[in-house]
C-alpha cells in the first residue's frame, strides 16, 4: 500500500469531491471537509504504526520516473525527523476545518478547498525525497494560503497577502536556482542529473560552492521560519488571515523553514552549514528576545501571537544550530510544541474575534467571569506556550537550551532571558483579557463555549500534557535520523578537518 | 563521605500516591465540583491531602525504621531523554524528603481544613480547593523528586498556584498585577536555575547523565573549583527567586492579595522555604563552593535584617507578617550557607509551625473583622477572641524566639553556627532577631490590646471563628511549643535528634564537625533571649505605656521614617531601572525597527522597482493568477534549459 501517496493525495482528492458539490450546500461542505481532512489522520496514524522506531533511513519509500530526462523523480520516504511533522499537520487539520465551521460564513466551498489544497502541498513537502518534486510542493502551499488571506482576511489582507507572496518568492526563487545548479553539478561530474536527496548527500562540493548554495536555500528556509529581520511578513499574514489560516501558518507552515534547514540545507551543503552556524545562532538569539520585546507592547491580539512566534522559532532555530544531539532534537520536538501550543492560542484569539469582532486586547477585560470554561481553556493553552514544565513545551525549551548552552554558553545565558519573557508577555496579555472588572458592556453578553468549541480545544490539551510527561514515545522514534544526521555531518566535515570542532560540540 | 549518600536504596510502589492523591482532587473538582456542591468540595480537598499525609507518615516510619541512610525510591517511567541526558519521572524518600513531605501534608493538611471555614462564602469554593490541591501536588512533586530537572517541574509548578492563588480574586486589577509579579520575578530566578542546571550537566563528565541527585553527588567532586562555584551560584539565583531574598524579595509582600490560607501554606510555610530545601538537598555540590556558601550566608543575613527593618514598621497586619517571613527565610539560608543544614531545615520546620500559626490566626482576625487589615483600626481583640488571641501569642513567643518554644530552638541554633563560621554574620542575625521580637509583639500589641479602634458597626459583628478554623489554630499552637524539642541543643539530655536524623543526607558537609564550648553556647543564648525580651519590652513601652512616643519619634527622624515605611523604595527603582526601559526599547524596535526600518526597506524596494518600470508593474498587480502563470512560465523555461542543455 503506498501510505505516503495516500496520506498527501487524500486531501487533494477530498478538494476534488468539495469542487465538485453546490456551494450553498454550507453543512455538507464543512461535514465533507471535516472528514476528509480525518482520512489522512487515519492514515498517518497507520504511518506510526508501523515506522520502526529505531530505523534511521526513510521509511515508506515510494519512487517512480517523473521526469526521466532530467531524472526527475516522484519519490516520497519518512524518516523520524518528518514522521512527526506530518502527523502533525494531519492532526491540525481537522481542528482547523472544525474550527472554520463557526467562523467562515462567506464562500465556505472554496474556503475547504484551499485548506485541502494546502494540506496536500505541505505533507508532500515533508515527504519528497526529491528535490525538485520538494520545490513544486514548496510552491503549492503558498497559493492556498494566499487565498486563504487574500479572501477572507481582515482590513488589510491584500497588502498582507502580497507581502506573504514576495517575500516568499524572493527566497524561493533562489532555492530553485539553487537545486538546479545541484543537479547540474551532478550531472557534470557524474554525467547524470540529480535531484535525489539520497544520492546528493553522498555528493560533496567545493566549499565555495557550498556557500553560495547554502545561502540560497538558508535564505529561502529563513524567511518562512522567519528569522529575524526576515520576519517582518508574518504579523501582518497573521493579523490578517482568517484564524484557520493563522494555525496552519503558525502551526505547519512555519515549520517548513526550519525542517528545510534540517533536511536540506545543513546536510546537504555541511561545511557552510557549519561555518555559518554562528551566525544563525546569533541571529536566532536576536530573535528570541527581540520577538520578545516586540511582543510586549503589541495592542492586537494576533499580532502578539505572531511576533511570540519570532520569539519561540528563535529557539527552535538556536537548537540546530547547536548541532549536538539535544540541541537538534529539542528544536524538532519544539517545532510540534509550537505548532500545537501557537496554534492553540490562534483558535483561542479566534473565540473572542468572532464574538466581538476585534482583537484589539484594551476592549477586552475580566472575561473569565463571563467566560468561565474559555478563560481555563485559554490558561492551559497560554502556559503550554509558556513552556511551563509538565506541559509540552518545557521538554522542547529544555532540551534545546541545554544543547545550546554546550555550544553557545553566552548566547544561550541571553537566549534564557526569552524565558523570563515569554512569563511576562503572555501572562501580561491573559491579565488584561481575562482578569480585572467586566466593566464593557460588549463582553457581558459573550456566551461560552459551544460543545463544538471545546472538541476544538480538546486534542490540544490532551497532546500538551501527554508531550509533556511522556515524551519518550516521540523523542525515541526521532533520535536515530537525528543522529545519522549529525553523524554523516561529522564525517562530511571530518574530511575537511573540522571535526575537532564538532567533538567539541 | 559519600557512602552515607548512596546508602542502600529500597525500592518501593506507594511513593507516587503522595502527590497522585491531591492531583485526584484537582481532578474530581475540577469535572464535577460544580455539580458535587461545596460540602463535597470541601471534603474531597481536605481528605486528598489527608491521604498523602497518611502515606507520608508511613514513609516516614519506614526512613525511621531501616538503617541510617536509607531511601525510598520508585521511578515511574522514562521522561527526557536524547544524547546522553536521560532523565526519569522518579521519586525518592530519605530524611530530609520524608521531613518535608510531612511538613507540606500535614501543616497543609490543617491550612486546607482552616479554608473549609474560612472560604465558606465564596462563589469560587471550588476554584480556590482546585488551586490548593494542585499545589500541594506541585509541592510534594518538589521535595519527592529524584532528580533536578523534576525538582524544576515542582518548583515551576508551585509558582503557577502562587500566580493563581495570589490573583484568585482577580476582577481587582492590584490582585492580578501580584500574581503576574510573583510569577515573572520567580522566572528571573529560574532562568538562573535551569542556567546552573545544563553548567552542571555538561560538567558531570563523558557518559550518561540522568541529573539523579546521586548521580550528581557521585560526580560531583570532579568539577574544578571555579566551574562548580558558577553553578552553585546560578542555582542560588533561583533560589533567592523562590525564596523571596535580597534581591528577588519584591514579590513576597504583594502576594499577601491572596486569601490569608494561602499566605499562610504558599507564602510562609512551604513553597517560599523551596529555596531553603533545594540548597539542602544539594549540600554535597554547595560545600565544594566555600565562595558561594559565603554569598548564601551573607545574602541570607542581610535579608533578615533588612526585610525585619521593614517589618518594623508596617501597619498592615499581613504585610508585617510578610516581611517577617522574608526576614526568617534569610535565618534559614543563614544557616545553610554556613554549612548547617540540618538547623536550617530545622528551621524551615518550626518556622512552618509558627508562621502558619501566625498567618491563619491574622486570617482569623481578618475574618471576625469583616475584611479589616490596617491595625490602626483594630485593638482590644483579645476579649473578643479569646482563642484566636491566646494561639497567636504562642505564636509569636515562639517567632521572637523565647525560650521554650519551637523558634526559640532553631533560631538559637542557627545563629550558634553562624557565630563560629563569623561573628559579624551572628551579630547581623541577633540584630534581626531583636526586631523581629519588637515588631511581633507590636503586631500583638495594636491588634489584641488596648481599646478596639473600630468603627461601631464593625466593632459590633466582631467574632470568634468558627472551630474549623480555631481547630487548627491550636494544633499548630501545640506544634509551635513541641516542634523544638526534637532539636534541643546538643549539650543537654535528648540533644539534637534532629539533627542525628538528619545526619546521613548532610554526611558530605559535616567535614568540620564544631565544638563549641558549653560556656560559649549559654552565653550567646543569653545574648539570643535578651535582645528578644529587649524587643518585647521596647514594643511595650511604644505601644502600650506610652502610646504617644511612636509619633514623636516619626516626626523627629522623618527621613528615614519615611525610606522604611516606604519599604526603601525598591519598588520604585525596578520600575524606573528596569520595567520602564524594557517598555520603551520595546516600543523602539517595534515602532523604528520593524515598521520603520525593515519594512520600509521591504515596501520601499517594492514600491522602487514597481516606479521605474511600468512593464514590472504589470507583473505586480496583486493578481495570484499571474504569479502562478510566471512560476509555472519560469519552471517551463527552466525545463527548456535542461532539454537544450542536455541534448
Amino acid at each position: 500500500m503506498p501510505l505516503l501517496s495516500l496520506i498527501v493525495f487524500t486531501p487533494l482528492l477530498g478538494a476534488i469531491v468539495l469542487m465538485l458539490m453546490r456551494a450553498d450546500q454550507h453543512a455538507a461542505l464543512r461535514r465533507g471537509a471535516f472528514l476528509f481532512s480525518l482520512v489522512p489522520f487515519g492514515f498517518s496514524i497507520l504511518l506510526l504504526a508501523r515506522f520502526t522506531p529505531t530505523e534511521a533511513v526513510f521509511q515508506f519509500t515510494e519512487k517512480a520516473a517523473w521526469i526521466p530526462s532530467f531524472a526527475i523523480n516522484y519519490a516520497l520516504g519518512v524518516d523520524g525527523i518528518s514522521l512527526f511533522l506530518v502527523l502533525l499537520t494531519t492532526f491540525l487539520m481537522p481542528i482547523v476545518v472544525l474550527s472554520g465551521w463557526g467562523d467562515i460564513h462567506k464562500r465556505v466551498k472554496e474556503y475547504m478547498v484551499f485548506l485541502l489544497l494546502m494540506e496536500t502541498g505541505m505533507l508532500g513537502a515533508l515527504v519528497a525525497t526529491d528535490l525538485f518534486l520538494f520545490y513544486v510542493f514548496w510552491e503549492v502551499m503558498l497559493i492556498p494560503m494566499y487565498f486563504l488571506i487574500g479572501i477572507w482576511g481582515g482590513q488589510r489582507h491584500i497588502y498582507a497577502a502580497i507581502k506573504l507572496v514576495l517575500y516568499t518568492m524572493a527566497g524561493s526563487l533562489l532555492m530553485l536556482v539553487a537545486i538546479v545548479y545541484l543537479a547540474v553539478a551532478h550531472q557534470q561530474q557524474f554525467g547524470q542529473y540529480s535531484f535525489d536527496l539520497q544520492r546528493l548527500l553522498e555528493f560533496t562540493l567545493p566549499v565555495t560552492t557550498q556557500r553560495w548554495l547554502f545561502a540560497a536555500f538558508a535564505l529561502a528556509f529563513a524567511i518562512k521560519v522567519p528569522m529575524f529581520p526576515l520576519h517582518t511578513w508574518l504579523p501582518d499574514a497573521h493579523t490578517e488571515a482568517p484564524t484557520g489560516g493563522s494555525v496552519i501558518l503558525a502551526g505547519v507552515l512555519l515549520k517548513m523553514g526550519t525542517y528545510g534547514f534540517l533536511r536540506f540545507a545543513i546536510p546537504l551543503f555541511p561545511q557552510a552549514a557549519f561555518e555559518a552556524m554562528p551566525l544563525i545562532a546569533t541571529l536566532a538569539i536576536i530573535g528570541i528576545v527581540y520577538g520578545a520585546l516586540v511582543c510586549m507592547v503589541q495592542p492586537d491580539l494576533k499580532r502578539l501571537v505572531a511576533y511570540s512566534s519570532v520569539s519561540h522559532l528563535g529557539f527552535v532555530m538556536l537548537g540546530l544550530a547547536a548541532l549536538n544531539t539535544q540541541g537538534v532534537q529539542g528544536s524538532l520536538y519544539q517545532m510540534l510544541n509550537h505548532g500545537l501550543s501557537t496554534g492553540g492560542l490562534f483558535l483561542a484569539v479566534g473565540v473572542i474575534y468572532e464574538r466581538r469582532h476585534t482583537r484589539l486586547i484594551k476592549e477586552f477585560g475580566g472575561l473569565w467571569a463571563q467566560l468561565p470554561v474559555y478563560a481555563a481553556i485559554f490558561m492551559v493553552v497560554m502556559l503550554s506556550s509558556v513552556g511551563l514544565p509538565g506541559l509540552n513545551g518545557f521538554v522542547g525549551e529544555f532540551l534545546i537550551l541545554i544543547g545550546a548552552f554546550k555550544a553557545y554558553p553566552t548566547g544561550t545565558a541571553i537566549a534564557s532571558s526569552g524565558v523570563i519573557l515569554g512569563a511576562v508577555y503572555l501572562l501580561w496579555m491573559y491579565q488584561r483579557v481575562m482578569f480585572g472588572p467586566l466593566d464593557n458592556p460588549e463582553n457581558q453578553k459573550l456566551k461560552d463555549l459551544s460543545t463544538r468549541e471545546i472538541l476544538v480545544f480538546v486534542p490540544l490539551i490532551i497532546m500538551f500534557f501527554v508531550m509533556g510527561i511522556y515524551p519518550k514515545p516521540f523523542l525515541s522514534r526521532m533520535e536515530p535520523s537525528v543522529q545519522a544526521t549529525l553523524a554523516r555531518l561529522e564525517k562530511k566535515l571530518a574530511e575537511t578537518g573540522s571535526s575537532n570542532q564538532v567533538a567539541q560540540r | 563521605m559519600h557512602e552515607a549518600i548512596t546508602h542502600t536504596a529500597v525500592a518501593v510502589s506507594y511513593l507516587w500516591l503522595i502527590p497522585a492523591l491531591p492531583a485526584l482532587g484537582v481532578l474530581v473538582n475540577l469535572s464535577l465540583g460544580a455539580l458535587l456542591g461545596k460540602g463535597a468540595v470541601g471534603f474531597i480537598a481536605p481528605g486528598t491531602v489527608a491521604g498523602g499525609f497518611g502515606v507520608a507518615l508511613y514513609c516516614l516510619v519506614q526512613i525511621l525504621q531501616l538503617p541510617p541512610g536509607s531511601a525510598l525510591e520508585q521511578t515511574l517511567w522514562p521522561w527526557i531523554s536524547a544524547g546522553n541526558l536521560q532523565v526519569d519521572i522518579a521519586f525518592r524518600v530519605d530524611a530530609l524528603s520524608a521531613v518535608m513531605i510531612c511538613v507540606v501534608t500535614g501543616v497543609g493538611f490543617l491550612i486546607h481544613i482552616y479554608s473549609v471555614g474560612y472560604m465558606h462564602d465564596d462563589p469560587s469554593y471550588a476554584r480556590y480547593f482546585i488551586y490548593l490541591n494542585l499545589f500541594t501536588c506541585a509541592m510534594l512533586i518538589l521535595v519527592l523528586a529524584d532528580n533536578l530537572p523534576l525538582l524544576f517541574v515542582g518548583w515551576e509548578g508551585v509558582g503557577l498556584c502562587s500566580y493563581l492563588l495570589i490573583g484568585f480574586w482577580f476582577d481587582k486589577e492590584a490582585n492580578a498585577s501580584a500574581g503576574k509579579k510573583a510569577f515573572v520575578v520567580n522566572r528571573v530566578g529560574d532562568a538562573g536555575f535551569l542556567l546552573g542546571t545544563f553548567l552542571l550537566f555538561w560538567s558531570l563528565g563523558v557518559g550518561t547523565h540522568s541529573l539523579s541527585f546521586q548521580d550528581i553527588a557521585a560526580h560531583a567532586k570532579s568539577i574544578p573549583l571555579d566551574t562548580v562555584t558558577l553553578i552553585t551560584l546560578l542555582l542560588f539565583v533561583g533560589a533567592t527567586g523562590k525564596s523571596a531574598q535580597l534581591p528577588l524579595y519584591v514579590w513576597l509582600p504583594d502576594a499577601m492579595a491572596g486569601p490569608t490560607p494561602v499566605s499562610a501554606l504558599i507564602h510562609a510555610a512551604t513553597m517560599v522555604t523551596a529555596g531553603v530545601y533545594m540548597i539542602a538537598r544539594l549540600n554535597f555540590l554547595f560545600v565544594l563552593a566555600p565562595a558561594t556558601l559565603t554569598v548564601v550566608a551573607t545574602i541570607g543575613a542581610l535579608t533578615a535584617l533588612f526585610a525585619a527593618s521593614i517589618g518594623l514598621m508596617q501597619n498592615d497586619i499581613k504585610k508585617v507578617l510578610a516581611y517577617s517571613t522574608v526576614s526568617q527565610l534569610g535565618y534559614m539560608f543563614l544557616g545553610v550557607g554556613v554549612g548547617a543544614f540540618s538547623a536550617g531545615v530545622f528551621h524551615l520546620m518550626t518556622h512552618a509551625f509558627f508562621k502558619g500559626l501566625l498567618f491563619l490566626g491574622s486570617g482569623s482576625v481578618i475574618h471576625g473583622m469583616h475584611g479589616e487589615q490596617d491595625m490602626r483600626r483594630m485593638g482590644g481583640l483579645r476579649t473578643y477572641m479569646p482563642t484566636t488571641y491566646r494561639t497567636f501569642l504562642i505564636g509569636t513567643l515562639a517567632i521572637a524566639g523565647v525560650p521554650g518554644l519551637a523558634g526559640f530552638f532553631s533560631k538559637d541554633l542557627i545563629l550558634a553556627h553562624a557565630f563560629s563560621s563569623s561573628p559579624v554574620l551572628w551579630l547581623v542575625g541577633l540584630c534581626a532577631a531583636g526586631m523581629t521580637a519588637f515588631y511581633m509583639f507590636r503586631l500583638v500589641f495594636m491588634t489584641f490590646w488596648g481599646e478596639c479602634r473600630a468603627d461601631e458597626h464593625t466593632k459590633h459583628h466582631i467574632h470568634e471563628s468558627p472551630a474549623t478554623m480555631t481547630v487548627p489554630l491550636v494544633l499548630l499552637a501545640v506544634l509551635s511549643i513541641v516542634g523544638g524539642y526534637v532539636g534541643l541543643p546538643e549539650m543537654w539530655a535528648w540533644g539534637n535528634r534532629f539533627d542525628a536524623f538528619l545526619a546521613p543526607v548532610f554526611a558530605a558537609a559535616q567535614g568540620g564537625e564544631h565544638h563549641m564550648e558549653m560556656g560559649l553556647e549559654y552565653a550567646l543564648m543569653a545574648a539570643s533571649v535578651g535582645v528578644a525580651v529587649g524587643g518585647i519590652a521596647l514594643a511595650y513601652v511604644l505601644y502600650v505605656a506610652r502610646p504617644e512616643l511612636p509619633g514623636q519619634i516619626a516626626d523627629q527622624a522623618a527621613g528615614a521614617y519615611d525610606l522604611i515605611s516606604n519599604k526603601y523604595y525598591v519598588d520604585e527603582l525596578y520600575d524606573a531601572v528596569l520595567v520602564q526601559p524594557a517598555l520603551k526599547l520595546s516600543n523602539l524596535l517595534w515602532r523604528v525597527v520593524d515598521v520603520g526600518i525593515v519594512d520600509g526597506i521591504v515596501n520601499g524596494s517594492a514600491r522602487v522597482v514597481g516606479a521605474s518600470s511600468s512593464f514590472w508593474r504589470r507583473w505586480q498587480t496583486g493578481n495570484v493568477e499571474h504569479y502562478a502563470v510566471s512560476m509555472l512560465f519560469g519552471a517551463v523555461l527552466i525545463l527548456v534549459f535542461f532539454a537544450w542543455h542536455s541534448s
